[in-house]
């Protein structure tokens, strides 16, 4: 705002229409917008929604056409749950499904755990080899996973871990804590170090003060990483083929692997037991989704 | 790791003086360095044994099979001669040493795959990655505005990124298919012919990226909607009162407040993409005719294709952390720079 120059008449009629005009002649509000902005706003929305949607949408409606009807996209006679009921009267799959469930949940504790730990420790303290473990958290990222698994055998049939759920977890947990602890890190960089101090003037350990004090207010950043770990074990084939060699052990996805050889093409079997599969990762997804933008928004982290 | 005290300034590692001691020439160098080392262990012990979990997980499981990897690419092992134990009988391994020979061959071109892969996996890179970015931005400009149903919208915006890729893979593979495909119906009502998606090298590429793009964008959006949040509103008064356009107030309010979002995300997604076994892997299997190829899919098939050539796969994958550690290195070091010059 200026300063007014002119002499002493009117000190106060100068500044009125200066403010006048930027506030006055506009119509709309800032966020507010006309009729036509809003159809075009909702319009884009609208149709980015249906693509992500669709392809989901398609396999579970595929999933309800009775025998080879998953040739014919335009039909939709005769809908029905057999290729569930098919599915599910196959004793295995239930197996399989409860080898997932231990395995995607093991990870997901024991990875959220180990993760938040570490991620507590480079938020909070300064020690020697706090550079370098953030970069080795890059870097575990950069090593491509194929070129892993032999060497990654050999150790897990040293430790007799083959064939056990302890593999798999173990395994998982390397591909999702470098990520995992990383965001974490960034997230307890937006908890204030006063409640820290607080908790360390009631006589609380630093581990006191991690698990009882910011555990809790991490509640958001703990779901994203919990969602993570639990995705990246739920859907993997690759370790797990590898790891588990004995039928009674397959996670789901190996097992519905050796389906598709098994009754030959027999997509809409699979198509069923994709959804099967995709439902407990919805509702782990829809148990965090509140959470999943502000547990992120610590991801905008320097390192 | 060093034994040199950095100065302790949080509340989990209690401050302690750093040189109390006179310093003694010469004498008890050796009960000085001890005594450092004591130190250190007494106000960082607290810290080590909380990342000592992830330390040994990691160390264990990825640092030792990296170290051993490294050594194989410098050898010539693979399946039939690493040596076995067969029931009772030991066969020695006889794979020799042979120095940098794998990374000659590999890097003159001479086993004619390198470049070729290279090239495609750095188009797959850049492409994905730019489209991942600027479909997240935008969709998450759009989400961030006031919305009629934007808890809606987000929610389905989000569902590519909850459901497990091989299903993801599997779903598109159903909807591309030549002749049963749902995306071919809907060409053929438009009076257009079928196209074969995964048949021809050309479409086969647009398809994984396409199948990419669908998998990572939410992601995208989620974190860099996350970051718009955090960008304080009266910057925005402050940028308007000035009488910025909205296309200003996007290019001098938003993309900065993006900054640090946009540099986490865009490594993350370099990183990734330039892995990603599994998209490739599910929905072409590198093919048609090896044309979806990219670097990672291929070390994969050279570790487990007929004669298993562990040394070769070990080769790309050093190959492959080589390249994104440089990459790496030189996005810090820029940004490091930006930052500078913007401050």
């Amino acid at each position: 705002m200026t300063t007014t120059t002119t002499p002493h008449p009117a000190p106060t009629e100068t500044p009125t229409p200066a403010r006048r005009t930027t506030t006055r002649p506009r119509g709309r509000r800032r966020g507010e917008r006309g009729p036509l902005a809003s159809i075009a706003l909702h319009a884009t929305l609208l149709v980015a929604s249906a693509i992500a949607i669709f392809p989901v949408l398609w396999i579970a409606l595929t999933s309800l056409k009775p025998g080879d009807d998953w040739q014919k996209p335009g039909s939709f006679a005769g809908l029905s749950l057999g290729n569930y009921r098919d599915v599910l009267s196959d004793g295995s799959f239930v197996r399989w499904f409860g080898n997932s469930v231990v395995v995607a949940l093991g990870t997901t504790v024991l990875g959220v755990f180990i993760a938040a730990s570490a991620g507590y420790a480079l938020s909070r303290m300064r020690f020697p080899g706090h550079k370098p473990l953030m970069w080795a958290f890059l870097v575990v990222q950069m090593f491509p996973v194929a070129v892993l698994i032999v060497p990654m055998y050999t150790i897990m049939s040293k430790l007799h871990l083959i064939n056990t759920y302890g593999s798999l977890i173990l395994a998982y947990c390397t591909v999702a804590v470098p990520f995992c602890a990383w965001m974490l890190k960034g997230y307890f960089d937006t908890i204030p170090r006063e409640i820290d101090e607080a908790g360390r003037v009631d006589g609380l350990t630093p581990f006191g003060t991690f698990w009882r004090l910011v555990m809790p207010l991490a509640r958001p950043g703990l779901a994203v990483t919990a969602f993570y770990s639990f995705l990246t074990a739920w859907g993997e084939v690759a370790y797990a083929t590898t790891f588990m060699n004995d039928r009674k052990h397959y996670t789901l996805a190996v097992g519905l692997g050796t389906w598709v050889g098994q009754f030959k093409s027999e997509w809409g079997l699979m198509t069923a037991a994709s959804v099967l599969i995709t439902i407990p990762a919805a509702l782990v997804f829809f148990f965090v989704q509140r959470h999943l933008v502000s547990g992120l928004t610590a991801g905008g982290t320097k390192s | 790791m060093t034994t040199t005290i950095e100065a302790p300034e949080s509340p989990g590692s209690p401050s302690v003086p750093e040189g109390t001691t006179p310093r003694k020439p010469a004498a008890g160098r050796f009960r000085r360095i001890l005594r450092r080392l004591r130190r250190s262990y007494d106000s960082h012990w607290y810290a080590w044994a909380m990342v000592l979990p992830v330390v040994l997980v990691l160390g264990v499981l990825v640092g030792y099979p990296l170290v051993r990897g490294l050594y194989y690419s410098l050898t010539d092992i693979n399946e039939a001669n690493m040596g076995r134990t067969i029931g009772v009988n030991h066969i020695p391994a006889t794979y020799e040493w042979v120095g940098l020979k794998n990374y000659r061959d590999v890097l003159s071109g001479s086993d004619g795959n390198f470049y070729p892969k290279l090239q495609w996996t750095l188009i797959w890179t850049v492409s994905c990655v730019v489209l991942h970015y600027t479909l997240g931005l935008g969709l998450a400009v759009l989400l961030n505005r006031k919305v009629r149903f934007s808890g809606m919208y987000r929610i389905m915006l989000v569902v590519p990124w909850a459901v497990p890729a091989f299903v993801s893979a599997f779903a598109w593979r159903l909807m591309l298919n030549k002749d049963n495909g749902v995306i071919n119906s809907i060409l053929g009502g438009a009076g257009m012919d079928p196209v074969d998606w995964l048949g021809q090298p050309t479409t086969a590429k647009i398809a994984v990226i396409m199948v990419n793009v669908w998998i990572g964008a939410p992601f995208n959006m989620v974190a860099i909607l996350g970051g718009l949040q955090a960008i304080p509103k009266e910057q925005y008064e402050a940028a308007e009162m000035d009488g910025a356009t909205p296309w200003q107030r996007f290019r001098y309010v938003t993309m900065p407040g993006l900054r640090p979002i946009s540099a986490t995300i865009i490594l993350l997604g370099v990183i990734w993409t330039f892995n990603q076994f599994a998209v490739i892997y599910l929905v072409t299997e590198g093919g048609p005719f090896g044309s979806t190829e990219i670097l990672v899919t291929f070390a994969y098939k050279l570790g487990f294709a007929n004669i298993r050539d562990y040394a070769g796969a070990a080769t790309y994958g050093a190959i492959i952390l080589s390249m994104l550690i440089l990459f790496a290195t030189a996005y810090r070091r820029t940004l490091d720079r930006k930052g500078q010059e913007t401050a």
